[in-house]
């Protein structure tokens, strides 16, 4: 694991989302109203919606294109969709983010394929 | 599972219809509160009862009605026990035994054992061959019958009788039916509407014996004929009785319980013994018992909602419609149609086409409707019903139904979705055609639209083809579809109606969104993208100048103040005014197109100009650049005032009767940066030529010699709806105060993410007029609300953000440290 600082818990507003620009791609930085962050490809399963513009509720975001629900932790749709977009470990220690995107780096990213069994069997 | 001993138990009496549905909204909303043991005499899992008509008449099969299996049951955890009937409560002990000795214990207890069909005793009547109508057994006993012998009497000619001799016919029986009054369905039908169904049934080879009274049943072992009390006879090999249902309250009343007609229960479903609960056909609520599904989905919702312990919602009665499921045949009836001196009939006939539809009015609201060969309306009715909305406005065409309400041209044959193939579009925003609609209905069992629009996503997005997914829903599952329920909740967050909320928020003077949550018990912690964007909108209407915005609850296009678009780029529609610009500010539009390489510059139907696919990050620099150039934002993205079109009139029109252009800026320089339901849309005429299209707007004034005409509900989208005149005025003054009382109405009386066409047609126009027209005080304290609520409301957004406002919602974060550093300790 390398953990990147991405910046002060305080910079992502509560129940929002700040944008990281990844190796591959953008990354989806998200903020529970209790304090908890969570990051995704910043890509829908659906069309690869924007996630980070979606409304964040609970633990879970929903696409501002087509309203599908986003689980944070997963990045599996919920309900009746399905489809899973890439998550990445992220933490909060003493008040910054940090990030590790050593799963960025690697195909996985670009090549939806190649993206972990289990979020393709969503569903 | 080791935790069940220490959860509370909850014990359901009765695996049908209601007493499982409760279950189901139960586990939707606390999954793991109870150990939930379920007993059933059936020995059968959970299956639909209403469609026991289609599998006697062979078009379904009994797997198909299985509502859950086994493995359901098993799956959450809950005991089923099979054709095991309770037969003691013992509520000191609270326990239940069944039958075979079967004992469980309870902390909670849910009656809902429904009701017996009521065999009339004349003598013969334990003769073998004679049924009911209730369960999979009876079924099993006609089809039986069936097959083996030719002669079947149905006595009873209302609903279950008819569906009963409908599918004995299917199965090549010649089927009598007998019928105590002298014409069908007297509960439902008026006499026209059952003398034509007769008809239609005798043309099938249903025959009748009307008015007639059952004295015997003959035969020594098995039955073999009906006698008559005026001594006629018919043959009959099977006997079904379908006279009518009684609410099986036995065992509630061996123990204890309040029953009249069904066992007592109060808003809460609660019985005289707080720990017991009723629902179904078993109860009887404020002095009514119910024999049809719409109305026990509503009372299981307040009673999953109560043994979930959230403690809100109450059941407050219900309203009911009926349709008759025999293929082929279309009848509704919904509400009181025995007319007196009170009301008026609206009545239209056309035998040959065979249709007859009769409307019963009182006080110009519709208290019963009956429709018989076409009743692609009869939802509308309904709602119209419902909702007491006064029809005075609509009187002329609503016989006609509502493809001819205030719409020009559309509908009709287009919306005749029974007759739609399967490809047909229903959903163009998500591209979802009827066929996957009726596939996923009967695949996944869906009762509801919330369901549809979960699994299929059709009516999830513009909610244009809402109306249409319902008549889909209404035509693929038949009388079982109880469309929807008076109170539709918010969201799945909560049982609340928007109107209710709106209401506590005022009242309870709530003006955050926490104490929202709080005071009505949200389900979830901070909501969802459904119910939050709505609370904003309403808690921002109420407070105008205490509320703080939440940037976090509105849509993207709010946050962000341009239409997000499919790329995830952003469109920037400045505003201007009335529609009218000068060489100075295209100069200056131009300039910043090409400054932030705009790939595409549009005019759109409001008379501005689209700059779109604009990058995020790009957005407040081109804001700042067009500010400097004197522009606010024309909100085209938002929920509110969009934009004000205007012919150019009397300043140079030859037909211009007033100066259409100027009082077009006016009106949006008044109202400009308001927050409204859904978008608003006005337009202002020089004459009645109407440039400007005003009878499509939802504020549309049309300028003639004498003044004003003034002009609401209008909408130029998906479904076309024309305006409705509203009144005429004389000056310019009022045509502001009317514009501006109109908008702080609907601002305070409609639904988050309803437009004027639907709201108007939701309340009736006179509504609106009493208000707005009749009432001048009324009027003008709308008009100052309106005016009090604009002195904070038009504050520049792009300006805003230009000057750094939110500007994290532009700027993607660069990481600080951009090595990666090792082995931060977890
Ligand atoms: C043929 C038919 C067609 C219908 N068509 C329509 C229609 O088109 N539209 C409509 O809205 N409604 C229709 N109905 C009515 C609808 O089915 C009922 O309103 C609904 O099923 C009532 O639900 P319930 O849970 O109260 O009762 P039920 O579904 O009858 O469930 C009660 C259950 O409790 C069990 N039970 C009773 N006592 C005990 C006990 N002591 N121990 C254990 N179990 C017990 C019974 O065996 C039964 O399974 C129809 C009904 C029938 C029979
Ligand atoms: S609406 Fe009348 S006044 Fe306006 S441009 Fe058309 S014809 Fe002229
Ligand atoms: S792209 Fe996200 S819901 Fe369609």
């Amino acid at each position: 694991m390398s953990w990147l600082a991405i910046c002060p818990l305080e910079d992502i507003p509560s129940l929002g989302a700040r944008v990281v620009a990844g190796p591959n791609g953008d990354i989806a930085v998200f903020r529970t109203a209790d304090d908890r962050v969570f990051a995704l490809r910043d890509q829908c399963p659906h069309k690869g919606g924007p996630l980070s513009q979606g409304i964040v509720h609970g633990e879970r975001v929903t696409c501002p294109l087509h309203n599908w629900v986003i689980d944070l932790q997963s990045g599996e749709a919920t309900g009746a969709d399905s489809g899973c977009t890439h998550a990445f470990p992220i933490r909060v220690t003493d008040g910054q983010v940090w990030l590790d995107l050593s799963g960025a780096t690697g195909d996985a990213a670009d090549d939806p394929a190649a993206a972990p069994v289990a979020c393709r069997e969503a569903g | 599972m080791d935790t069940a001993n220490e959860k509370p138990r909850l014990v359901l009496i009765g695996n049908g219809m209601a007493g499982m549905r409760t279950v189901e909204e139960l586990l939707k909303l606390k999954p793991d509160m109870y150990h939930i043991t379920v007993f059933g005499a059936e020995p059968w899992g959970n299956y639909n009862r209403i469609m026991l008509s289609p599998v006697l008449a062979s078009e379904k099969t009994v797997d198909e009605i299985m509502l859950n299996d086994d493995a359901w049951y098993a799956e959450r955890g809950i005991t089923l026990h099979k054709g095991r009937r309770i037969e003691r409560i013992d509520r000191v002990n609270r326990r239940v035994i069944a039958e075979d000795g079967t004992e469980a214990p309870y902390d909670r207890l849910l009656l809902a054992t429904g009701s017996d069909p009521v065999m009339i005793p004349v003598p013969g009547h334990e003769l073998e061959g004679v049924v009911a109508f209730r369960d999979i057994h009876d079924v099993d006993a006609m089809l039986a019958a069936s097959r083996a012998h030719q002669h079947a009497v149905v006595i009873g000619g209302g609903l279950l009788g008819l569906e009963a001799a409908n599918g004995l016919m299917r199965q090549g029986m010649e089927v009598t039916v007998v019928h105590l009054m002298d014409h069908l369905m007297e509960r439902q039908l008026d006499a026209e509407a059952a003398g034509m169904l007769r008809g239609s049934l005798e043309e099938r080879g249903m025959r009748f014996r009307m008015a007639h009274q059952t004295e015997t049943i003959l035969g020594e072992d098995r039955v073999t004929g009906v006698r008559f009390t005026d001594g006629s006879e018919v043959e009959a090999d099977l006997v079904v009785m379908a006279v009518g249902i009684r609410p099986n309250t036995a065992l509630a009343e061996s123990a204890g319980l309040h029953c009249e007609r069904g066992v007592v229960v109060n808003d809460t479903m609660q019985t005289y013994d707080p720990s017991i609960y009723a629902v179904g056909e078993c109860v009887q609520h404020r002095g009514a018992t119910y024999g049809l599904v719409a109305p026990l989905w509503e009372q299981a919702k307040v009673c999953a909602n109560h043994l979930a312990e959230y403690g809100i919602g109450r059941y407050e009665g219900s309203m009911t419609s009926t349709k008759l499921k025999v293929t082929g045949i279309d009848l509704f009836s919904a509400g009181d149609f025995t007319g007196d001196e009170t009301t008026e009939d609206l009545v239209f006939k056309d035998a040959a086409r065979g249709v007859y539809k009769r409307l019963v009015l009182k006080d110009n609201r519709i208290q019963g409707a009956v429709l018989y060969g076409d009743t692609l309306d009869g939802s509308w009715y309904f709602q119209l019903m419902r909702d007491a909305t006064p029809v005075a406005d609509i009187r002329e065409n609503l016989l006609f139904g509502q493809a001819h309400i205030g719409d020009s041209g559309h509908g009709d044959e287009a919306s005749r979705v029974a007759a739609m193939p399967d490809e047909a579009e229903i959903c163009g925003c998500n591209g979802v055609c009827k066929g996957e609609i009726v596939q996923a209905i009967s695949e996944h069992k869906l009762f509801t639209l919330e369901d549809v629009r979960a699994h299929t996503k059709a009516s999830n997005s513009c909610g244009s083809c809402t109306g249409l997914v319902e008549s889909v829903l209404a035509t693929t599952l038949g009388g079982d579809y109880s469309d929807a329920p008076a109170k539709k909740p918010v969201c799945a967050c909560t049982d609340h109606s928007h109107d209710e909320v709106r209401a506590a928020i005022s009242r309870d003077g709530l003006k955050t969104m926490d104490a929202v949550f709080e005071a009505l018990d949200w389900k979830t912690p901070n909501g969802c993208h459904v119910c939050r964007p709505a609370l904003n909108y309403y808690l921002l209407a109420a407070w105008p100048k205490d509320y703080q915005d939440d940037a976090q609850s509105r849509f993207i296009n709010e946050r962000a103040h341009g239409n997000i678009q499919k790329d995830g780029t952003y469109s920037v529609v400045p505003r201007i005014w009335g529609g009218v610009t000068t060489p100075a500010e295209l100069r200056a539009i131009a300039e910043v197109a090409e400054r932030y390489q705009v790939p595409t510059v549009k005019f759109t139907g409001g008379q501005r100009i689209d700059l779109l696919g604009v990058k995020k990050v790009d957005l407040p620099a081109m804001w700042r650049d067009l500010g400097d150039a004197g522009f606010v934002s024309g909100h085209a993205y938002g929920k509110a005032l969009r934009t004000v079109k205007t012919c150019v009139g009397s300043e140079w029109c030859r037909f211009g009767t007033q100066d259409s252009t100027g009082l077009g800026i006016q009106l949006e320089r008044m109202t400009w940066g308001s927050w409204t339901p859904h978008k608003f849309k006005m337009a202002v005429s020089g004459c009645p030529r109407n440039c400007a299209e005003a009878t499509i707007k939802d504020l549309g004034v049309v300028c003639v010699d004498s003044g004003y005409e003034l002009h609401v509900g209008g909408n130029g989208g998906v479904k076309v709806r024309a305006t409705d005149f509203l009144c005429k005025v004389e000056t310019e003054a009022e045509v502001l105060e009317y514009a501006g009382a109109f908008m702080q109405f609907y601002r305070e009386d409609a639904r988050y993410l309803e437009r004027t066409a639907p709201w108007i047609e939701r309340v009736g126009l006179t509504r609106v007029k009493e208000r707005l027209v009749d009432d001048a005080d009324y009027r003008a304290a709308l008009y100052a609300r309106f005016l009090e609520s604009q002195e904070v409301a038009q504050v520049d957004p792009w300006a805003e953000r230009a000057a750094g406002h939110a500007a994290h919602e532009f700027i993607p974060i660069t990481p600080v440290d951009a090595a990666p550093r090792q082995g931060v300790s977890a």
